[in-house]
């Protein structure tokens, strides 16, 4: 047996594995310290199909192995015109400052990003109060001690835990994902015939990842009287294995909206959703912009080179 | 097609040249004056496509090659900060990453046409053989590419491909060290890979240049599959005929590596690519890129790996061997009514097992694939072979401007 066909089993007893091993989050979403994986010896994939267990849990209930498809919502930013809702941005923002970012980093954002054009678009000088109201680890100075300073736009969000270690101590052993890239992430498969109409313009579905996080942040639900949850673990008809590690980290009206929208879980959810996908695809907005002058451009010059073609072949046989 | 040059330097400085090196009368005898058969159709346009895409991987490649940094900590946020902090970074590394689908797509159409219209017989078995190991080499570059963004399908299929060494008998758990660098997919594998994922390309490059220069001694094939018996009557010069053709051919190709790369850029990855390399921690389900997917169907369906990995590599060596397992005298498709038949059916049992190496192998996939392969290896050792012996023809035109006036191509 070797690792490609390993894989195949290896599927089946992933999800199993998640109701043993208390790390729900970490078994399905680990982001490891580079670190880490230098150390220690990697082991082969063939070593981590967990076999025995395997037969045990099959004849549990169908419901407990696969997990739903995500709700499509309606994005302003899906399409070949699609742009971020500026608004919907900041409040995602806000969702994800007040309670996200007590356990989630997202390392790769710089708060100088946040008012740049195609994002949440914040004004420079909130911007620059937001970067110094966060402490930077910076170092060393001239006597060769780090210190601590205030933030300038041009850093990066300091994640909430030192390295992974940390983190699962302070977490009853959950290692929450890094949310930079984290919406392009996640996905789901839609399946023979459809995932060939997302390619498709006027067609094209390229949200898989954001649905899937607003399905599961809104999808917290009591468990089904058949399954049994173990202590630290939620069940959420999103995840997969249903079971996740984190606890439902919206409420109704945890998070104050200033503009008037509505302070509800659904809303908080796809607000955040948003806000990880500008996150994760911050030059959405001028990659489209351009697209659409390049591919009109295209149009029109192969219209032109065809015509021209056909003048230069009209006067032989072909 | 060789002849005298008709090329006449016009200016003093191209006199002196042209007696000191011939490089303007060679690109005039190439790409200017070079007969090309009146009735080519699309189909035999994605020869300039994949020059302009090889051309395309080079020029994105090398200016992403000056943001990314080849180290395990290092690699995948390298990648992202090109996507965040260069300037148009996000649309180079996905025109790079799209392109490489596109040069994939473009190589399927290019090869099936070969296949169709019978193009590597008698006298291009050489051209032929040449563009297979350009296959060969795209899909070694396309493979260390993929392994360089440090995602966890990156390295997962980096872990699985150096694997396949290991099935060689005695020797295959040493070479499989020796290509790591290593015991596990590590730094010295990334370094390498992405050392190699920039040589390759020029190697390609040369190989296309042997692939053109074979091409332009036995001139190109084309629809009829009668070779040119008259260069005046029935062929025009490349330029400005193929050229305009060509450059109609490239811009439509264009229009859709535009949209993929532009609005749907995140199509034809995996979603687990975004998540940093991890040795810990295995994807549920290990996929590799669309363009593997037929091949990696048929080393997963032999339950054996050393019979797998020979059914892998067999299943692309074999079509070098194509001039001589189709037995027919008859060049194209189009007077070939049984091979007509088998061909799209050849094309379909492609698609399926495309459809079938993304599946995980087990239950009736399995069984479906293991079908599929082995009608895979009948097509070629048997049924082309065969089909050669048994099938009538339809009557062959005389010539080329006797298929044109049967009215056996297109217009446009």
């Amino acid at each position: 047996m070797f690792e490609a066909r390993a894989s195949s089993t290896k599927r089946r007893s992933s999800v199993k594995r998640l109701s043993l091993v208390p790390f729900t989050i970490a078994a399905a979403m680990t982001l490891v310290s580079p670190a880490m994986s230098q150390q220690e010896a990697p082991p082969s994939a063939t070593d981590q199909v967990a076999a025995p267990e395997a037969k045990e849990k099959e004849s549990r209930h169908e419901s407990e192995r696969h997990e739903q498809k995500p709700k499509r919502f309606d994005w302003s930013f899906a399409g070949a015109f699609g742009r971020y809702d500026k608004a919907q941005l900041r409040r995602g923002f806000k969702v994800y400052k007040e309670v996200c970012s007590s356990c989630h980093s997202i390392k790769m954002l710089a708060f100088r990003n946040l008012s740049q054009p195609g994002g949440p678009e914040f004004p420079e000088k909130e911007v620059e109060a937001l970067a110094a109201s966060y402490k930077i680890k910076d170092g060393p100075n001239q006597a060769g001690e780090y210190f601590d300073r205030p933030g300038r736009p041009s850093d990066r969000f300091p994640p909430p835990f030192a390295n992974e270690q940390a983190a699962r101590a302070a977490l009853a052993g959950n290692y929450p994902p890094d949310m930079s890239v984290l919406a392009k992430a996640r996905g789901y498969s839609r399946g023979f015939p459809l995932f060939l109409i997302d390619a498709l313009p006027g067609f094209s579905y390229q949200e898989h990842g954001v649905d899937y996080i607003a399905s599961l942040m809104e999808g917290y639900e009591d468990p089904p009287p058949d399954v049994k949850l173990p202590e630290g673990q939620f069940y959420d008809p999103y995840m997969p294995g249903r079971r996740i590690g984190m606890p439902p980290p919206l409420s109704e009206g945890v998070v104050t909206y200033e503009d008037g929208a509505p302070q509800t879980i659904d809303q908080y959810a796809k607000d955040v959703s948003a806000f990880m996908m500008w996150v994760a695809e911050p030059h959405l907005e001028s990659r489209k912009r351009v697209g659409l002058g390049v591919v009109a451009f295209l149009l029109v010059f192969v219209g032109l080179l065809y015509f021209t073609k056909r003048r230069i072949w009209s006067g032989v046989p072909h | 097609m060789e002849g005298h040059s008709q090329y006449t330097p016009k200016s003093g400085f191209a006199r002196w040249l042209e007696r000191r090196l011939p490089i303007l009368s060679f690109m005039h005898d190439s790409f200017v004056s070079y007969p090309t058969p009146k009735n080519l159709n699309y189909m035999w346009v994605f020869g300039a496509i994949l020059s302009f895409m090889l051309v395309a991987q080079i020029v994105t490649g090398v200016v992403l090659a000056m943001h990314y940094t080849p180290e395990t900590t290092l690699a995948f946020d390298s990648v992202e900060k090109i996507m965040r902090d260069v300037n148009w970074g996000t649309i180079l590394r996905y025109a790079h990453a799209n392109g490489a689908s596109m040069f994939f797509l473009a190589v399927y159409l290019h090869i099936f046409r070969g296949m169709y219209y019978g193009s590597y017989k008698d006298p291009r078995e050489v051209l032929w053989i040449l563009g297979v190991v350009i296959f060969m080499l795209m899909m070694a570059t396309g493979f260390l590419g993929y392994v360089l963004p440090w995602g966890q399908m990156s390295f997962w299929a980096a872990t699985v491909i150096t694997n396949l060494f290991s099935a060689i008998p005695v020797v295959g758990t040493a070479i499989t060290t020796w290509l790591l660098g290593g015991y596990s997919v590590d730094n010295p594998t990334l370094n390498r890979f992405y050392a190699l994922h920039y040589l390759v390309p020029f190697i390609i490059v040369a190989i296309v240049a042997l692939h053109v220069w074979a091409l332009h001694v036995t001139g190109q094939n084309n629809p009829s599959g009668v070779e040119v018996k008259d260069v005046k009557k029935e062929t025009v010069p490349f330029t400005p005929y193929a050229t305009m053709k060509d450059a109609v051919g490239i811009a439509a190709f264009l229009v859709v590596y535009a949209w993929l790369t532009f609005f749907v850029p995140n199509y034809l990855g995996h979603p687990d690519n975004y998540i940093e390399a991890n040795p810990l921690v295995t994807p549920p389900h290990i996929v590799p890129e669309w363009y593997f997917l037929p091949f990696y169907a048929i080393l997963r369906a032999i339950p054996n790996k050393l019979l797998g990995v020979t059914a892998l590599f067999a299943s692309i060596l074999i079509t070098a061997a194509l001039p001589w397992l189709d037995t027919s005298k008859v060049k194209s498709a189009v007077y070939r009514p049984l091979f007509r038949k088998e061909f799209w059916i050849f094309v379909a049992v492609c698609i399926g097992l495309g459809y079938l190496g993304a599946q995980p192998a087990e239950g009736a996939y399995l069984w479906f694939a293991r079908v599929l392969s082995a009608y895979y290896f009948l097509h070629f050792l048997v049924i082309l072979p065969v089909i050669g012996k048994v099938e009538k023809p339809e009557p062959v035109p005389e010539s080329i401007d006797a298929s044109i006036l049967r009215g056996e191509t297109s217009h446009v």
